[in-house]
């Protein structure tokens, strides 16, 4: 059964006010050269869906930038293909759209007249491999109304304000709590719903008529009895970025080879990106390069450790660069010492500095600041 | 959108290389590896799009396979064009029968049609096995101003390395007067670099001679040019200021690879407004271990370091074990180098499988030759492979475990 796909690319900006006051959560950049819609649109893609919807709300600038006609997820598509929605205003309702459920019922005319049988709603604040073909076969298999995947664990933080269920031996949604606890073993929701496109449709006139606000709590958590919700244990890796603290643990992992074989050490599941065509990275004659993830058009002169580069960093003689990630463009003159820092892109740091920040709060530098 | 274009690009992609050995088996030498994430015809190719040039026919006949999976519909080089664009160009069928490209002229003529299309004022011919960066689109405005025939780009080589090259005597206005191909006693040291710009009438006027003239080579240095010269017809040098290297031998190969690296490296590929354009997929970073030892190297995605890299370029994919050493080295893509294993002053092609405890090479000395392993070759453990060695056919380990 073929699916539509259809990301939201805003939702989760608050969380991580930083990093998304000129970017989408969507276009976060994350593990060198990804954005973390890459995931998202990646994960689609390799299974089957060629037909994605993408949900913006403000500052998308970056977010159209990146994906560009979709080509470079081969979704730059006759039939299908990439589409993206700005918000749509009108005299009557010049509002932004304020929830999940809102921004679902303004593209209501576009889901109507799509040809997939399933629809998959997904926000993208994580960096995850999932195959939908296994989540769609199961929600047939079981007969199911509505798919929800979620993380089987003691519950972390990042997870508090995320629904979490309890299932019967079947699998179904039994009960649903609309917040978690910390520290409590529960199947905590991540977000993707797989459901299908005529109830979705059915489910979205009934919530205008009524005048519902939240795709949670009215078309999910009431309608617990009524729909067959089954939930899917989510078991892969799961880097869930809501955080500059788990922004920056969560870049950090990926100098964990398990970690990094999990995302991106399966062939059939490649993460695709923006193809920037960055020469590749050049390492002088004094360099010292331990434990790091480098992306391609680095220069690297100096001391680099524990440290994740995005394309077309630039590291001074006599600079070390320790416990950090430098994005897209960072330049650093000649002996710089950083340690705990996050520059985001194009940030110059001129010789001779010396910053530091603590893995709890690393030290953030916003975009095309010089220090 | 326009029917006709003002110039066309026909990119001269069939030769074999055989003086790159073993890299040469399986693909065309404009398809082979360089500079750790592109392909030889990169260059090129990025010169015609970063030139405004956006219609190349490029002809194929030795080995096309990886070369035509690789150009594709030309969308990494911007070349996906409504009209125009990159179109590959093999020797075909024909109501007379059908041949091989008997020569450079012969491939252009047997293509005339495709060049028709375009209906173009200019042709420009071009070589696929090139490293350097030109703009082809000032070398046309002064072949425009000069009003010329034909238009040659020439490049200054030292006097005592002239009698390699086709030579080209200019007078005062850099008007060809005397064309020598490989000359012992050169007079001039303005050697042909293997670009020309023709007027299309003229370019067509003398490669329909030429196959009709049965004892010609029907090439474009031995037959074309000398016969335009010595009828007169205008033929003007543009001199190329720059680098330029043309990789068709093992040690030239090596050498322009090493031309990416050093304190000032002779060749710089990091300009962002003239970039070089290749085909890469969704490979993630490449990732540097603890124990790795990085000096003067390129490094691409995907790459796995845990040993030592000294002077040496490394592509995509590829895992070095921890304690092997590469020295003074190219790497090509998808290439596994097992632990403890020593490879030095060598080339080793894609997707090469190398086990443990394995020599490769001499250190380099000015009488060392390079080694070279090709494609997908699998070397077993503890094999010793001497300097100058080219290896085709996988080699078995050497027996027992240390």
């Amino acid at each position: 059964m073929k699916a539509l796909g259809i990301i939201f690319s805003n939702i989760h900006n608050e969380t991580i006010d930083e990093l998304t006051r000129k970017r989408t959560t969507a276009s976060i950049p994350f593990g060198g050269r990804y954005r973390l819609i890459d995931f998202a649109l990646s994960n689609l893609v390799n299974s089957g869906v060629d037909n994605v919807g993408i949900l913006a709300q403000t500052n998308y600038q970056s977010l159209m930038d990146h994906l560009g006609s979709g080509k470079d997820w081969d979704l730059s598509r006759k039939n299908g293909g990439l589409i993206i929605f700005p918000p749509f205003g009108s005299y009557k309702n010049d509002t932004l759209y304020k929830s999940r459920l809102e921004a679902l019922i303004s593209i209501k005319g576009f889901i109507e007249t799509q040809q997939e049988e399933l629809v998959i709603l997904m926000d993208c604040d994580s960096a995850n491999i999932i195959n939908f073909n296994d989540v769609i076969d199961k929600h047939i298999h079981k007969g199911a109304d509505m798919t929800i995947l979620y993380k089987h664990g003691k519950c972390e933080k990042d997870l508090q304000q995320n629904m979490n269920f309890v299932l019967n031996e079947d699998d179904r949604i039994i009960k649903i709590d609309l917040k978690s606890e910390v520290g409590k073993v529960t199947n905590s929701c991540i977000n993707i719903v797989v459901i299908g496109r005529r109830l979705l449709q059915g489910l979205l006139e009934e919530a205008i008529s009524q005048g519902m606000q939240s795709f949670h709590r009215d078309l999910i958590f009431n309608n617990i009895k009524s729909l067959k919700i089954y939930g899917y244990e989510h078991k892969g890796v799961y880097l869930h970025v809501n955080s500059m603290e788990n922004y920056f643990k969560y870049n950090m992992a990926l100098l964990d080879k398990d970690t990094r074989d999990a995302l991106f050490g399966n062939k059939n599941q490649r993460v695709y990106t923006k193809v920037r065509d960055s020469a590749p990275t050049r390492y002088g004659f004094n360099t010292k390069v331990e434990n790091s993830f480098i992306a391609d058009g680095c220069e690297i002169e100096g001391t680099v450790i524990n440290s994740i580069l995005f394309r077309g960093v630039k590291v001074g003689r006599g600079t070390i660069v320790k416990n950090s990630i430098l994005m897209q463009g960072t330049v650093t003159g000649d002996n710089v010492k950083l340690n705990y820092v996050i520059t985001d892109k194009n940030v110059a740091i001129r010789s001779r500095n010396n910053l530091s920040g603590c893995e709890k709060i690393p030290y953030y530098l916003g975009k095309n600041i010089m220090v | 959108m326009y029917s006709q274009k003002k110039c066309v690009a026909m990119l001269l992609a069939g030769g074999q290389g055989s003086r790159l050995k073993a890299l040469t088996t399986k693909v065309a030498k404009p398809a082979v590896s360089f500079g750790a994430k592109y392909r030889i015809i990169d260059f090129t190719l990025s010169n015609c799009v970063n030139s405004d040039i956006d219609t190349v026919g490029v002809l194929t006949q030795y080995q096309p396979l990886v070369l035509n999976e690789y150009i594709g519909n030309g969308q990494p080089w911007d070349l996906d064009r409504t009209f125009g664009g990159v179109h590959i160009l093999p020797p075909y069928q024909a109501k007379s029968g059908s041949e091989w490209y008997k020569g450079t002229a012969n491939a252009i003529y047997q293509n005339l049609g495709f060049i028709e299309n375009y209906d173009p004022e200019h042709v420009l011919i071009l070589s696929g096995d090139h490293i350097y960066k030109m703009d082809y689109n000032m070398m046309l405005n002064e072949h425009i101003r000069t009003n010329a025939d034909c238009t040659i780009a020439v490049l200054e080589v030292p006097l005592t390395e002239a009698s390699r090259f086709g030579i080209m005597n200019t007078d005062e206005n850099n008007r060809i007067i005397e064309f020598e191909e490989k000359p012992k006693y050169p007079k001039s040291n303005l050697a042909s670099m293997g670009i020309y710009i023709f007027k299309k009438d003229k370019l067509f006027k003398y490669l329909k001679e030429d196959a009709e003239d049965l004892n010609s080579q029907n090439d474009f240095g031995k037959n074309i040019i000398p016969t335009m010269l010595s009828s007169g017809e205008k033929m003007i040098a543009y001199p190329f200021k720059g680098y330029w290297k043309d990789v068709g031998t093992i040690k030239s190969l090596w050498e322009a690879n090493q031309d990416l690296i050093g304190e000032d490296p002779a060749f710089d590929i990091y300009n962002p407004f003239w970039k070089i354009h290749s085909r890469n997929v969704g490979i993630e970073p490449q990732y540097i271990a603890k124990d790795a030892i990085l000096t003067n190297s390129l490094v691409t995605d995907g790459a796995k370091i845990y040993g030592t890299i000294i002077n040496s370029i490394i592509g995509s994919n590829v895992i070095v074990k921890k304690g092997a050493i590469v020295k003074d080295s190219v790497i090509f893509s998808n290439t596994v180098i097992g632990e403890n294993s020593v490879i030095e002053y060598s080339i080793i092609d894609e997707k090469v499988t190398i086990g443990k405890n394995v020599k490769i090479g001499k250190p380099k000395t000015d009488d060392v030759e390079i080694a070279v392993v090709g494609r997908g070759v699998t070397i077993g453990d503890n094999v010793v492979i001497d300097q100058g060695a080219n290896i085709e056919e996988d080699i078995q380990n050497e027996g027992k475990e240390e």
